[in-house]
């Protein structure tokens, strides 16, 4: 045991040193037209022999350390908290969500700007996040394409907005909607495919989405984007210093106050927050109604479901096109939010971090999925000092989160309809 | 009620069913019998639309079904249950019986996110029904507890319960009294009686089980490698020379 324990960490250092020592030891320096390799200077070389003694150390004594740490009750999978009663439990729960979501009502008018701005940013990706839970975590279709649908509400809001002018709020469902139908019509060739097989298709159409709106230039405007999206109005109050369209007023002048440029991010953060609860109360509404449980059911058991007369193709797609509005909702207060847009927001990166956001709060937990959604908007705009280093912090995150809590941070709990004793 | 007229399924060079012919009236209960392998379960998924046969045709109340998909025969009133039971294990008992009786709740999206009265009467009419049907064989008690945790045969009865809330007209057992013991194997067969006495529920049953077999079935099919081998009353069977040598065994 100790001879392999020994052989695997003298493997591990040196993996490690293979790895860390081209890529930290040597740098690449222009002198006029010419690049040349210089070696790191000595403290990077200490640096790299200390980090494989480190890993060396790690593995060695690796199971004490993990074992230890499983010790730790707070991070502990086996130990199971008392279970409480399902009524209690939902209880405290909705209590706690309203006390949120009052919090987050008056949190933007006591902190700055930027905060606000991220605020708006992490309701977006509760949106989203809340929207592709409905695909992965309650039906069970791992889709890799879902920024698609986001890029189709947004460009929906910034083309209307640009060739007809039309105002946020007639856009906002048009995005969604036409975000939904993308999704039916997208989803019906692919939902018969299954598992790994769906992921790639879904993966296609999303590339697809983002290439054809880079290329398309003669209407979106190709690469350079469209700018000019006008900010949501408030019953055709502006929040600008000028107006911009005639026949509105301004906020400020109607109120009676001095101009500050706080009050347009304050309002979109509203907005966002709004539609955010209401995608929340949507989905959980339909997680208690018969096609939330067809969904589960379909998940569960594929065959059985079909023996009891539920068709495979309406009830995924069903799933498919929800999520997809809600992306398209999503899209809709992003584009208004930034004022441009162009293909570049909508790599196949971002559909991997939603993703992540989904598996990382624990699929079909909508709690979970709202705290991983805030935790992975945040913290590489808290760790921004790090910046090169943000995308390793993420993935350590990762890793150390599977090894922890594989379940996610919230494990889904499913809500039970009870069946009431007639005594 | 159901007619089979020569059915055949081909898997490759495999013919697992070759010229099946049975059919079932209202009001009866058939059996399918033959040894491990015959192609029994096959049947099975032919008629329940699972696999395309290959020959042959199924009517339904005379009208044709062998190209139906699955969730539609399953609608007009044939509904089958599983050799391997198959719940969904993860939602509650009652739940199971939901997810069933998905037609008879308004599908309509907006009555459901809006909880509209007809809505709510439809939702509490389903859980009457299944409250009745759990009741019916003895699960109440056990109404909201997660069906993965129920034993063997309380998992086999709520797979026939979940299978009556549809309300079939036919119902097809695959096995069901494999992994019962004695005691429940008595219950099953005074269950499926009741559902044929007084449902008016047909009965097409796969069963290795004799004694249950003989005592509850009118008429008996008999299928050895795929093919049909005898035809009858229980009586006739077990009288039959050549259902003897194949499967029976002399005693």
């Amino acid at each position: 045991m100790a001879a392999h324990n020994l052989k695997h960490a003298l493997f591990c250092a040196f993996i490690t040193l293979l790895i860390a020592y081209p890529i930290l030891g040597f740098n690449l320096k222009s002198e006029g037209m010419n690049l040349s390799l210089t070696g790191a200077d000595a403290f990077t070389l200490v640096m790299v022999f200390l980090a494989a003694v480190i890993v060396f150390g790690f593995q060695l004594f690796r199971e004490p350390i993990m074992g230890s740490l499983r010790s730790i009750p707070a991070l502990a999978p086996t130990k199971k908290p008392e279970p409480m009663t399902e009524n209690r439990r939902v209880k405290i729960e909705s209590r706690i969500i309203t006390i949120i979501v009052v919090l987050a009502v008056f949190w933007p008018f006591f902190v700055s700007r930027g905060s606000v701005d991220l605020g708006t940013l992490v309701l977006i990706y509760i949106m989203l996040a809340l929207g592709l839970n409905v695909v992965v975590g309650l039906a069970g279709l791992l889709d890799l394409g879902y920024v698609a649908f986001y890029a189709v509400g947004a460009y929906t809001f910034a083309l209307l907005s640009d060739y007809l002018g039309v105002s946020f709020w007639l856009a906002l469902p048009f995005g969604a909607l036409l975000a939904a139908l993308f999704g039916l019509v997208l989803g019906f060739p692919v939902l018969r495919l299954r598992g790994d097989y769906l992921a790639i298709v879904t993966l296609g159409f999303g590339e697809i989405i983002r290439i054809l709106l880079n290329n398309w230039t003669s209407l979106t405007g190709g690469p350079n984007g469209i700018g000019g999206i006008p900010e949501p109005t408030l019953f055709g109050m502006e929040f600008g210093r000028r107006i911009k369209e005639e026949g509105n007023v301004s906020f400020h002048e109607t109120f009676g106050i001095a101009y500050a440029g706080e009050h347009k991010v304050i309002f979109l953060y509203l907005i966002a927050l709004v539609l955010a609860v209401i995608t929340a109360l949507i989905i959980r509404r339909l997680m208690r109604m018969p096609v939330g449980r067809a969904w589960e059911a379909l998940r569960e058991d594929e065959i059985a479901a079909r023996s009891l007369g539920l068709s495979r193709t309406a009830v995924k797609l069903s799933a498919f096109t929800i999520g997809a509005f809600f992306a398209g909702f999503a899209g809709t207060v992003f584009a208004s939010k930034q004022g441009f847009i162009s293909p570049e927001s909508f790599v196949f990166l971002e559909s991997a971090i939603v993703l992540a956001i989904v598996v990382l709060g624990g699929m079909g937990s909508q709690i979970g999925v709202i705290l991983a959604a805030v935790a992975v908007t945040i913290l590489p705009e808290l760790a921004r000092e790090f910046s090169e280093y943000r995308m390793l912090i993420f993935g350590a995150a990762m890793v150390l989160m599977m090894v922890w809590r594989p379940q996610g941070l919230m494990p889904m709990r499913r809500i039970h309809i009870e069946l009431k004793q007639q005594e | 009620m159901l007619e089979v007229k020569n059915l055949s399924m081909r898997f490759g060079g495999l013919l697992a069913v070759d010229q099946v012919s049975l059919d079932v009236r209202e009001h009866e209960i058939v059996s399918i019998i033959g040894p491990n392998g015959a192609g029994k379960t096959t049947v099975f998924n032919c008629l329940s639309g699972f696999y395309k046969p290959t020959g042959g045709d199924i009517l339904f109340n005379g009208q044709p079904i062998q190209a139906k998909p699955d969730y539609k025969i399953s609608r007009l009133g044939m509904v089958r249950t599983f050799q391997h039971v198959r719940l969904f294990g993860n939602m509650t008992v009652v739940e199971n019986l939901l997810v069933a009786q998905h037609r008879h709740l308004n599908t309509n999206l907006l009555s459901g996110l809006l909880k509209t009265p007809d809505y709510r009467k439809r939702e509490q009419k389903s859980l009457d029904r299944a409250a009745y049907w759990l009741d019916r064989v003895g699960l109440l008690a056990l109404a909201n507890r997660e069906a993965g945790n129920l034993a063997y045969g309380q998992q086999r009865r709520l797979e026939i319960a979940r299978c009556m809330v549809t309300e079939p007209k036919l119902l097809m057992l695959d096995e069901p009294a494999a992994g019962l013991n004695p005691a429940e194997t008595k219950e099953l067969d005074q269950l499926i009686v009741s559902l044929k006495e007084d449902y008016n529920v047909s009965v097409l049953l796969i069963e290795h089980d004799m004694n249950l077999v003989m005592g509850i079935s009118d008429r008996i099919n008999v299928i050895s490698q795929g093919r049909p081998l005898a035809a009858g009353t229980p009586d006739d069977i077990r009288q039959n020379d050549d259902v003897i040598k194949a499967y029976l065994g002399e005693a």
